[in-house]
């Protein structure tokens, strides 16, 4: 044995007690206090957990139905949302499984729709909170980079959609339904702001809009809620890949006359 | 209590002859001084020494040119730089979109599984010929067993471009003129007047040229981890310059919807 200090994890997040006849099994796991298989298996929804993870206290049913529904607005972006297109390309070509979802995470990362537009958001929300003025000098003036950053900077204003052409309904179905469940403050003053905000934008508010709200609301931080918007969006990414993986590479667009190199 | 765990032994206990850094500035690699040893090695020679503690400036060359030829195609359409083309149109980072096309390399019509695939399958048919099977004894009862035998047949088109340039450059420094390599072409004839007209792909030629060269599968494995690197980061670069989300953009009429048609109600 050795006298130097063992080093160790440090997290308010996760405590155990051991096995008797095993140290490097847990017998009981408490997250935040809470008997994980003890009393959350029976006792929490998966949405409360989730909360409970990142929060380290339970939800109030308000915010256990914003998130819930939140999570049920992401859960899926299509087959024609760029993450959702990277996993299906794992699957056509018969890559791993874990690859479809490394893609989707890595292409539903970004800045256009992913989630790091979903961390600038939520530092916009920090900042001008329910301040239309503030909204329209930020858009107008938006922060730049003092340094280089591995983030290319953003190129739109952060939660709308630069393509966009006006608010698409499942976008509008989603904050209508966000701000009533959640009663909270952002959502619904985002509700009743939202055709003025696009006007400073030049384009239409995003789901990473609507998400950032959300999140803001729920009291996540900008990198809480970019890890949050990654988690959430993966179920989608996941099953589409596993169906065009049955389907295969024959029955999937490979824009075979669109590509055109330039001589 | 005794302790009865495994892991007991390893705690806080990791010995390896692989290297390592050490406080005083040192860095050793497979037992050499990287500094000092190793430091006028070309990159791939020291990829293939960390792969596989082997040295041989030819094998490294021969390696290099495999990647240039047959790994690195630029085009955004195939599947693996297609991660790295939507990632750039996404404005995700240059280092997300090469560890997801990396990590979707792994695939099973093209990339790692017909490269690990088809060394492994030479290998095998060559220790069966030894035993005294035919070739087409053994070719049968691969693809009775696998329905394809690695190597051999390819996606969108017939036959694969990359075998020529590779075959001459090969020849070029004195290597393709082994057993592995013959037998590669031994099957692919056999195949390609089968009814089902497979015909050799670059992965076969890679890995029977490495074969000759006395790399196995799981070396193979190892050295082709990158191999495809260099063709997907263009397709990042391309796209994040062009317009954000203008990477072949879909609208909902290019959905082909086969499930259940009728409009359904979630019962609360």
């Amino acid at each position: 044995m050795t006298d130097k200090p063992v080093e160790t994890i440090t997290t308010k997040i996760w405590r155990e007690t051991p096995e008797v006849d095993n140290p490097f099994a847990a017998a009981d796991c408490f997250c935040a206090g809470y008997n994980v298989y003890g009393d959350l298996l029976k006792n929490a929804s998966f949405i409360d957990y989730l909360f409970l993870l990142f929060k380290l206290q339970p939800p109030n049913p308000q915010q256990s139905a914003l998130l819930e529904g939140l999570a049920i607005a992401l859960a899926n972006p299509g087959p024609r949302d760029h993450s959702v297109r990277a996993a299906m390309s794992a699957g056509v070509g018969g890559s791993t499984h874990p690859s479809a979802l490394i893609a989707a995470l890595s292409v539903g990362a970004g800045n256009l729709g992913g989630a790091r537009e979903v961390f600038h958001t939520v530092e916009y929300w920090q900042h001008c909170n329910t301040s239309l003025k503030d909204w329209q000098q930020l858009i107008k003036n938006p922060p730049a980079e003092q340094r280089a950053d591995v983030w290319l900077p953003m190129e739109h204003p952060p939660g709308f959609d630069p393509n966009g052409v006006s608010c698409p309904t499942p976008v509008k179905q989603t904050l209508a339904y966000l701000a009533d469940v959640g009663k909270t403050v952002h959502l619904n003053w985002l509700q009743d702001n939202r055709q003025q905000l696009e006007e400073f934008a030049d384009c239409p508010l995003a789901f990473s809009g609507v998400a950032a709200a959300a999140l803001f609301d729920l009291g996540f931080s900008p990198e809480q809620a970019e890890m949050l918007y990654l988690l959430l969006r993966l179920p989608g990414a996941a099953v589409h890949s596993l169906e065009q993986e049955k389907l295969g590479w024959r029955k999937y667009p490979f824009f075979a006359n669109g590509f055109k190199l330039n001589p | 209590m005794p302790v009865h765990s495994k892991l007991e032994k390893f705690e806080d206990n990791w010995r390896t002859s692989i290297g390592g850094w050490s406080l005083e500035g040192k860095v050793v690699l497979r037992g050499k001084d990287v500094f000092t040893e190793l430091n006028e090695k070309p990159w791939m020679e020291y990829l293939l020494y960390a792969a596989t503690g082997k040295e041989s400036p030819k094998l490294g060359r021969l390696i290099e040119a495999i990647w240039v030829i047959c790994t690195s195609f630029p085009d955004p359409r195939i599947w693996n730089n297609r991660i790295s083309a939507l990632a750039g149109t996404a404005r995700s980072t240059g280092v997300l979109a090469a560890a997801g096309s990396l990590a979707v390399t792994e695939a099973t019509v093209y990339g790692l599984k017909p490269i690990k695939g088809a060394s492994d399958f030479l290998i095998r048919a060559d220790q069966r010929l030894k035993e005294g099977e035919s070739l087409e004894q053994i070719i049968k009862t691969e693809l009775k067993q696998f329905r394809s035998v690695y190597g051999y047949g390819r996606p969108i088109a017939d036959a694969d471009e990359r075998v020529k340039p590779m075959m001459e450059f090969a020849r070029s420094i004195g290597c393709g003129n082994g057993k592995y390599v013959k037998l590669a072409f031994d099957v692919d004839e056999y195949l390609s007047n089968t009814r089902l007209k497979y015909k050799i792909n670059i992965a076969a030629v890679c890995a029977a040229l490495l074969a000759d060269e006395g790399i196995d599968p799981a070396e193979l494995y190892n050295l082709a981890t990158l191999s495809f690197t260099a063709g997907a980061m263009p397709c990042f670069i391309d796209a994040s310059n062009q317009q954000e989300g203008g990477f072949f953009p879909l609208r909902t009429s290019r959905l082909s919807f086969t499930g259940v048609e009728e409009i359904r109600h979630w019962e609360v």
